[in-house]
């Protein structure tokens, strides 16, 4: 089976971004880029899928400017065996990325698609969920745990409540939550080992598909400042305050 | 797609109870029915849930409820509860589908916006007019003000940045719709549901919250007695989470509950950017932490540095 995983190159989860002068955008130039956290976890996910045995090739995908390659070698040194590019300018929506992918997927007819739960740029929580939607399968989205049982897959997801399972026909779309697994990181030799492994490049036009915006942003602001706070010396003073000054007890 | 204004809400529950993140998401359907003019239609998917189609009838601002009652919906798998959206939706009555921003609603609602080929707006926090709203991205740290052009906006709804709608008052009347036969693509197999005293953390007044500080599940009882004296919630933070101390539906954060109480409390927590984006609009922040320069003080408004071991007990004690 092969797997195809989806990721993205977003702003490092250790940065605090700040909101451009002109209220248009948040500013993104000379700052430190990574991939998306949970895209890692749905590498590590898939590169054990194939260390186990079950997926026989891991194809990894990102969609973006040319500078988006430097997160498709750092996962093909995670062990991904080939990756590719869909070159667009900027960051299409999530809907234009899943018809993007199901492209791909019509191409490539992986058993399984694994993708981040979110990237932490935008926050949307979307596109695992409109890829299954587009190609008609099942969707295990924030799974904390993925096990293959003959044609089907059980996926253990985080909800709201506690933890649901569920078991999914393949091939499906399975989103990661944080606690699926621990991504492992790249040795030098892989590094260099994954300079050379295939790179392929194609367009929107190759495939067909219209990204156009459904969105606009009229603009983007800073969330309202909170006022500084002070210091209490003791539990007393603590309680004093909450129950007199800000009234909550 | 016609050109219809009715407004679809999709209710949470689980067959016995509507979900208080409803409540919340109908006052977001109320503000847009205040710039649209469209009907507010709640509906409900799922299987022997009368129960719960008593309880939206008697909300007051809902217009009409429709009712999808099926085997195969009893666990409200989003394969099978996206094509009775769909079937609702095709005819183009609608101009806006609404459901919380709970794990419920962010499984189901993209499902739901690729199969009728439009964008999703996620968790809005304000609405400015009918195909304008507001959403915060990058964990909170910016808020983008964004407008669709699709005809039908299929929102998720952030509950804490809305009030409940009233519960009582109402008579909507409901009407049941024909429910097509299972998708065949997912099945339930069993949940493990946390099972408490105290309130649920996306609605109560208080909430304790403990993170890496607490060093051990073991010592969250603790935390757990200072929350009876007040009738709070428990929370955690995402390194309390994933050091196993406590399980993932206490997680407070950008990718857990996002939530917004009178008073938050924080005890060893650092404060890293993906835990405020959960916590920082709440109303009052205390912060008690050993480390001063830890920088859950910059948005506490009462800050407390001290050991935790010491303060809970004295904090419990306290509270008498």
């Amino acid at each position: 089976m092969k797997v195809l995983v989806a990721i993205k190159r977003v702003v490092d989860a250790n940065v605090k971004v700040r909101v451009k002068a002109d209220n248009s955008a948040v500013e993104l130039a000379n700052i430190k880029m990574a991939i998306n956290p949970f895209c890692e976890i749905a590498i590590e996910e898939a590169i054990r899928l194939k260390e186990k045995g079950h997926a026989s090739e891991v194809l990894v995908v990102s969609i973006g400017p040319d500078t988006c390659q430097e997160q498709l070698r750092t996962a093909l040194a995670l062990g991904a065996d080939r990756a590719l590019q869909i070159k667009t300018d900027e960051s299409p929506e999530p809907l234009a990325v899943a018809k993007l992918l199901k492209a791909v997927v019509d191409q490539e007819q992986p058993g399984m698609v694994i993708l981040g739960k979110q990237s932490i740029d935008g926050d949307n929580n979307q596109t695992g969920q409109m890829l299954a939607a587009l190609t008609g399968m099942p969707q295990g989205t924030f799974a904390s745990e993925v096990a293959i049982e003959g044609d089907a897959l059980q996926v253990t997801r985080e909800i709201d409540g506690g933890l649901q399972k569920v078991s999914l026909k393949l091939p499906a779309v399975v989103t990661t939550d944080l606690r699926l697994n621990e991504p492992r990181y790249a040795s030098l030799p892989n590094i260099m080992k994954a300079k050379r492994k295939p790179l392929e490049t194609q367009t929107p036009e190759d495939l067909g598909i219209d990204i156009s915006p459904r969105l606009t942003v009229l603009e983007v602001t800073n969330p309202p400042e909170r006022a500084a706070g002070i210091k209490v010396g003791s539990v007393s003073e603590l309680v004093e305050k909450l129950k007199n000054d800000a009234g909550v007890l | 797609m016609g050109a219809g204004n009715a407004i679809l809400v999709v209710a949470e529950h689980d067959n016995s109870q509507l979900k208080a993140a409803t409540l919340n998401t109908l006052q977001a359907a109320v503000e847009v029915k205040a710039q649209s003019g469209g009907a507010i239609e709640l509906i409900i998917c799922g299987q022997a849930c009368n129960a719960v189609v008593e309880q939206a009838a008697a909300l007051p601002d809902v217009d009409r409820i429709m009712v999808a009652d099926a085997e195969s919906l009893a666990h409200q798998l989003p394969e099978d509860v996206a094509n009775v959206l769909i079937d609702q939706l095709r005819g183009g009555e609608y101009g806006h589908l609404l459901a919380s921003a709970t794990t419920m609603g962010k499984n189901l609602m993209p499902r739901v916006a690729a199969l009728m080929d439009v964008a999703q707006i996620s968790e809005i926090t304000e609405v400015v007019s009918a195909d304008t709203f507001i959403r915060p991205i990058y964990a909170g740290n910016a808020l983008a003000k964004v407008q669709s052009s699709d005809a039908l906006k299929v929102i998720t709804v952030r509950s804490t940045a809305f009030a409940a709608v009233a519960e009582t008052g109402g008579s909507a009347e409901a009407i049941n719709l024909e429910t097509t036969s299972a998708s065949g693509l997912s099945s339930f197999i069993g949940e493990e549901l946390s099972v408490s005293e105290r309130p649920e953390l996306t609605s109560a007044r208080i909430i304790i919250s403990g993170g890496r500080g607490m060093q051990s599940g073991d010592n969250f009882p603790l935390l757990e007695a200072v929350a009876d004296k007040m009738g709070a919630a428990v929370g955690a933070s995402r390194a309390a989470v994933d050091s196993g101390f406590v399980s993932n539906d206490m997680q407070v954060g950008q990718t857990g509950k996002i939530v917004a109480p009178d008073l938050y409390i924080a005890v060893g927590i650092s404060g890293a950017i993906q835990h405020l984006a959960g916590m920082k609009d709440s109303k009052v922040i205390v912060a008690i932490n050993k480390d001063e320069e830890a920088p859950i003080f910059n948005v506490a408004d009462f800050g407390l540095v001290a050991d935790l071991f010491e303060v809970l007990p004295e904090l419990e004690k306290a509270l008498g």
